[in-house]
């Protein structure tokens, strides 16, 4: 009976809740001009194969490193490629690796960080320990052991990443089961006599999502980042296919001769960071309970 | 009167300090350099810091003719079993140990026997050496050898202090005493090696810098920049892509040669699984692949000109160059025919590996599309060096895109990648006819002997092709304008002697 | 106090173990052969499997751990296997250098971050907030290594007011050696400067709110000294916390910028040897940065403590 209650509580609160942080989220401007840049990247990386230019790996022996023109907007690439075409094409790569990297990230880490900070004793130590390792690796250093040891490639460089960012979900995880678990009602939810999956689902899921995302969303900017430095150190995205870290990391050779082929994917991989960012800022204050 | 005198003297060395101010010389580097003992060293930036810090026992000339540095002269018995040098008498280490005989075997014995030698196998054919008198040495040989004085021309004929490697023991590298025109202050990984001018050299007066800092600066566009900026004075490897623009720049000047070594892919033949697919098994796939390649695109679209398309282990101005094998024309018609021939009318899949650097990468991708209209589709593995190189040795790879930097003597540049039992034999090529051929090329001293035998070894590579060469690459040194007497080495080596520098 | 010490500095030694066995393993997995890149050119059979054994490289995994864990303990954490010199001492002659560049990003960071922080708190919800806001994002949004490109080639090469890259020992000139790391931090700061703008933002919004702001603007002081010393003094508390808990990512942060500025430094020194396989040297500076790391940690929570009484009774 109660558990229906709260059942019903909840399904009923829920609604009202989401419009609240829809209101607040879009009198945002930041988070929504954040929305509206990600929004653009990602209809541009869906609709590459039907966009109207060349193909990403087309090359033009005649027409190597040559400025932008009417036939190529952004110019051409070391050995005449369309850089247009490949900004759009390296824009699925760039995507791919935060979406895709925060997803292993979010997988193994927040399970992992729910059961230690549901089931606390050895499993919390032992899970902590482990976090606590991995995290006094720097960052970088590891994602590079990492793509060194996997072999450079797109897929391995969002591995590297991915488990890499897994220590942060952990301790978020962690932290907010932890702090659920004190709430008044789930202390009785526990005494009525609830089973631990039905507890975790019903109640701690719930409350852990929110801060999930805005890590989430943010990480992925830093995801982007991640992959554009491993791809300047040789480890990312391999050739023919571009990336936006790739794009750059050949034409760092070039800044004279071509500064076009380091500019444009310079400024897309600011532009969707920085949208990720402003969109996962907003999502912050939006959903942050304390302001309302 | 005494104190009157010494107050003159310290007079004069003070206008001397102020007059003539401590000149040093700064050249970037592409990496760091391993370490500083010509017996462990292995990187060619090593190489370039020994060039200045030790001396040799003979050296060479930009065509490659060998000439006395600390050997005044040389002759080999009528046999070739027995190479005798005289010394020059005047020649101290920067310790104050005499150069002599003495020191000469001693040297000569660390590179044949210390364990951790990597020179061993270079100085392979000798098989004892001795001293005849104060300045003259005997080297006997297990067999003629005509590749020797080209060894001694690099690390294996470097003469290091006696006493100072029997104190250091292996960490002579961290603190070398050599004879060099200078000597070694200190070093700090990754960041500059700084040597000074050494005074008790016997041709200190050829030597003008008072002290030389070489700094490794492994981005080119940032050793460019700061060239560009005045933090150097000089930096070896320009990116054949700034040419043009440091050409261009009044403060700078550019000094080019085409390089020893060569840039080239090394097919699979015999060296594992790896070799069974048509590639490897079927020599008229790998000359399709070949023909389906426009060496001077190449040449043009990556390196704008600054380097030497090729097809041979040395370039086509090498007196060893094969001119009955010219550079053939791309013929995609013909490659595609071969592959027909060959039981491929519908084109071959191969995987070719290619180090994680963008410049090796652009090579390969021009290739890929080259080989591409041709039917033959190339995938793409990057690897990492490391791995790369591990794996090529392993087997594990169908084809690998690598280069060698090169060798005065011809033998170096081929014998050890195509004979059965060759060091570097990572293709697993083995053909008894090239080994012959290749075996007797090196205990020849007859040099009409060693061409025909190198043109019948060729002859029969150019048809199999182990190894399908591409470009020898282009040593670029560029200079800040008031930088004279550079002489550009073939070795990719910045020899100072005789270099000057006006502000 | 004492106790909280000794209990977090006991969980640390299994934490310093877990990454000793954790870095060790990684480098074992790693592919290629680290007397084989050594060789480079030269691969001659007989010396390579001589190094081999000299360097114990075909011991058992477990013994090459132990032995390795063994001399870690008296101090001992071998020699680089490209150059011979001692990991210990590559790490003393690098660690300056990165702290050098640490510090000296850091101050750059705090002093636009802090600020920053303070005006776009005080002017919550106006543009001015706006704009500091998106600009520090931004400053969080640029790749280092683009921007680093991007400043050698405008102040180095065309305007010719700072060196290219490279290092000056602090000792040796103290005033050219920050000329020459003042664009590397910088580049190294703005990231930074983003992430406490943003928590000193929220720092201050929270203290602006409490009654003792309200009580120190009834008083009827001048609106400045509300805001630096009442409010930012105890905004000060989690600031600095965050800023201790930024090593971590000044560190990482390091690792690409000494490799664009070619700095001499540990993120150089540890990237070169993970590509050259230089196992002895990737193990003791992350031993070492681990270490380094948890103490950071433990620092901070004690200056927590310290700091905010209200923690004690947990």
């Amino acid at each position: 009976m109660t558990s229906l209650a709260t059942n019903l509580a909840t399904s009923e609160a829920l609604p009202r809740r989401q419009s609240r942080v829809w209101r607040k989220f879009r009198s945002n401007k930041a988070a929504l001009l954040g929305g509206i840049i990600v929004a653009f990247f990602v209809i541009v990386a869906l609709l590459a194969p039907l966009l109207p230019v060349p193909g990403p790996a087309v090359t033009d022996w005649g027409a190597v490193r040559q400025g932008p023109s009417a036939a190529h907007p952004f110019g051409t690439d070391e050995i005449g490629r369309d850089v247009l075409s490949r900004m759009i094409w390296g824009a699925r790569a760039s995507l791919m690796a935060g979406v895709v990297s925060v997803g292993i990230a979010v997988l193994v880490g927040v399970p992992l960080g729910v059961l230690s900070g549901y089931l606390r004793g050895w499993t919390d130590a032992a899970i902590s320990r482990v976090t606590e390792a991995l995290l006094a690796a720097p960052f970088l250093i590891l994602a590079i052991a990492l793509a060194a040891f996997l072999g450079p490639s797109l897929t391995n460089a969002m591995i590297a990443i991915g488990i890499s960012a897994v220590p942060i979900f952990i301790r978020l995880a962690r932290g907010q089961t932890m702090s659920v678990m004190t709430e008044d009602y789930v202390e009785s939810a526990r005494a009525v006599g609830l089973t631990h999956w039905a507890l975790i689902t019903r109640y701690i899921v719930p409350n852990i999502f929110p801060p999930i995302l805005v890590q989430g969303t943010l990480t992925i900017a830093t995801a982007i980042i991640a992959e554009a430095s491993l791809s300047f150190l040789g480890l990312g995205q391999q050739p023919p296919a571009p990336s936006w870290g790739s794009m750059l990391n050949v034409a760092k050779n070039f800044l004279e001769q071509a500064p076009w082929m380091a500019l444009y994917p310079g400024a897309a991989i600011f532009l969707v960071v920085l949208g990720f960012n402003l969109l996962g800022d907003g999502l912050r204050d939006a959903l942050d309970p304390r302001d309302h | 009167m005494a104190l009157k005198k010494n107050l003159a003297l310290a007079l004069a060395f003070g206008l001397a300090a102020t007059a003539v101010q401590a000149q040093d010389l700064r050249i970037g580097l592409q990496d760091d350099a391993d370490v500083l003992d010509p017996d462990q060293a292995r990187t060619f930036v090593g190489r370039i810091v020994f060039e200045s810090l030790c001396d040799k026992l003979v050296d060479i000339t930009p065509d490659l003719e060998i000439i006395p540095q600390l050997a005044t002269g040389w002759e080999f018995s009528e046999d070739g079993l027995t190479l005798t040098m005289t010394l020059r008498d005047d020649v101290v280490f920067h310790d104050g140990t005499p150069f002599n005989a003495e020191a000469a075997v001693y040297n000569l014995d660390r590179s044949r026997n210390l364990p951790e030698s990597r020179r061993a196998s270079e100085v392979s054919s000798i098989s004892g050496v001795e001293v005849v008198d104060a300045t003259t040495i005997r080297i006997t040989l297990a067999a003629p050898d005509a590749t020797l004085l080209a060894q001694l021309s690099d690390r294996a004929g470097m003469m290091i202090s006696p006493a100072a490697a029997e104190t250091m023991g292996l960490d002579f590298g961290l603190t070398p005493v050599c004879s060099g025109p200078y000597s070694f202050v200190e070093r700090i990984q990754q960041d500059r090696i700084v040597l000074e001018r050494f005074e008790g050299h016997w041709d200190a007066a050829n030597y003008h810098f008072d002290t030389v800092t070489f700094l490794p600066i492994p981005d080119t566009t940032v050793r460019l920049a700061n060239l560009r900026a005045g933090d150097l004075d000089m930096l070896e490897r320009l990116a054949a892509t700034d040419l043009t623009s440091a050409s261009a720049d009044a403060s700078l000047e550019t000094a080019q040669a085409t390089s020893l070594g060569y840039q080239a892919m090394t097919i699979n033949v015999g060296n594992g699984e790896r070799s069974g697919g048509p590639l490897g098994q079927d020599a008229r796939v790998r000359q399709a692949l070949s023909l389906s390649i426009d060496r001077s695109v190449i040449a043009q679209v990556v390196f704008e000109g600054a380097v030497a398309p090729g097809n041979q282990p040395w370039p086509p101005t090498s007196p060893w160059y094969n001119a009955d094998f010219p550079i053939q024309e791309r013929d995609v018609e013909a490659a595609r025919a071969l592959l027909a021939e060959a039981g491929y009318p519908d084109g071959v899949d191969i995987t070719v590996q290619v180090a994680n650097n963008p410049v090796q990468q652009q090579v390969m991708q021009v290739i890929q599309a080259m080989a591409g209209e041709a039917g033959i589709r190339i995938s793409l593995e990057a690897k990492e060096f490391a791995t790369l190189l591990s794996d090529q040795t392993a087997g594990a790879y169908e084809a690998s895109q690598v280069g060698w930097s090169g060798r005065v003597d011809p033998d170096g540049n081929l014998h050890q990648f195509v004979t059965t039992d060759g060091g570097i034999n990572d293709a697993g090529y083995s053909n008894a006819e090239v080994d012959a051929f290749l075996n007797g090329a090196r205990v020849s001293n007859d040099i009409d002997a060693r061409r025909a035998a190198y043109n019948g070894a060729s002859a029969i590579l150019m048809e199999d092709l182990p190894l399908v060469y591409l470009y020898h690459p282009v040593w670029i040194w560029a200079m800040e304008t008031g930088i004279d007497g550079f002489v550009p080495y073939p070795d990719g080596m910045i020899r100072l002697a005789g270099l000057t520098l006006t502000e | 106090m004492l106790a909280f010490l000794g209990r977090r500095l006991l969980i640390a030694i299994p934490t310093i173990i877990l990454i000793s066995i954790f870095v060790f393993t990684l480098q074992k997995l790693l592919p290629g052969d680290p007397v084989l890149v050594l060789a480079g050119e030269e691969r001659d059979p007989a010396v390579l499997e001589y190094l081999r054994e000299q360097y114990r490289l075909n011991d058992p995994i477990i013994v090459q751990y132990f032995t390795w864990i063994g001399n870690a303990l008296t101090g001992d954490l071998g020699i680089s296997l490209r150059t011979q010199e001692p990991v210990l001492a590559l790490i003393g002659q690098k660690l300056p250098v990165t702290i050098q560049l640490a510090v000296m990003a850091l101050i750059i960071a705090i002093a636009i971050g802090v600020p920053a922080g303070v005006l776009s708190a005080y002017k919550k919800g106006t543009w001015i907030d706006w704009v500091a806001n998106v600009v520090a994002l931004s400053g969080l949004s640029v790749p280092n290594f683009w921007l680093g490109i991007m400043l050698i080639l405008l102040i180095s090469v065309k305007l010719g007011w700072l060196p290219a890259s490279g290092y000056r020992p602090f000792a040796d000139d103290p005033l050219d050696s920050i000329r020459v790391m003042l664009m590397p931090a910088f580049v190294l700061g703005t990231g930074l400067a983003a992430t406490l703008m943003r928590h000193t933002r929220s720092a201050m919004l929270s203290v602006l709110k409490s009654d003792y702001i309200r009580t120190a603007r009834a008083k009827g002081l001048a609106e400045h000294v509300v805001l630096i010393k009442h409010a930012l003094r105890n905004a000060l508390v989690p600031i600095v916390t965050v800023t201790t808990l930024l090593f971590g990512e000044l560190l990482a942060g390091a690792v690409l910028t000494e490799q664009i500025f070619n700095i001499p430094g540990f993120g150089k020194l540890v990237v070169d040897a993970v590509f050259n396989r230089d196992y002895a040297v990737v193990q003791g500076i992350v031993l070492c940065t681990g270490i380094a790391f948890i103490f950071m940690n433990i620092l901070a929570d004690a200056a927590y403590r310290v700091l905010n009484p209200r923690m004690r009774d947990e």
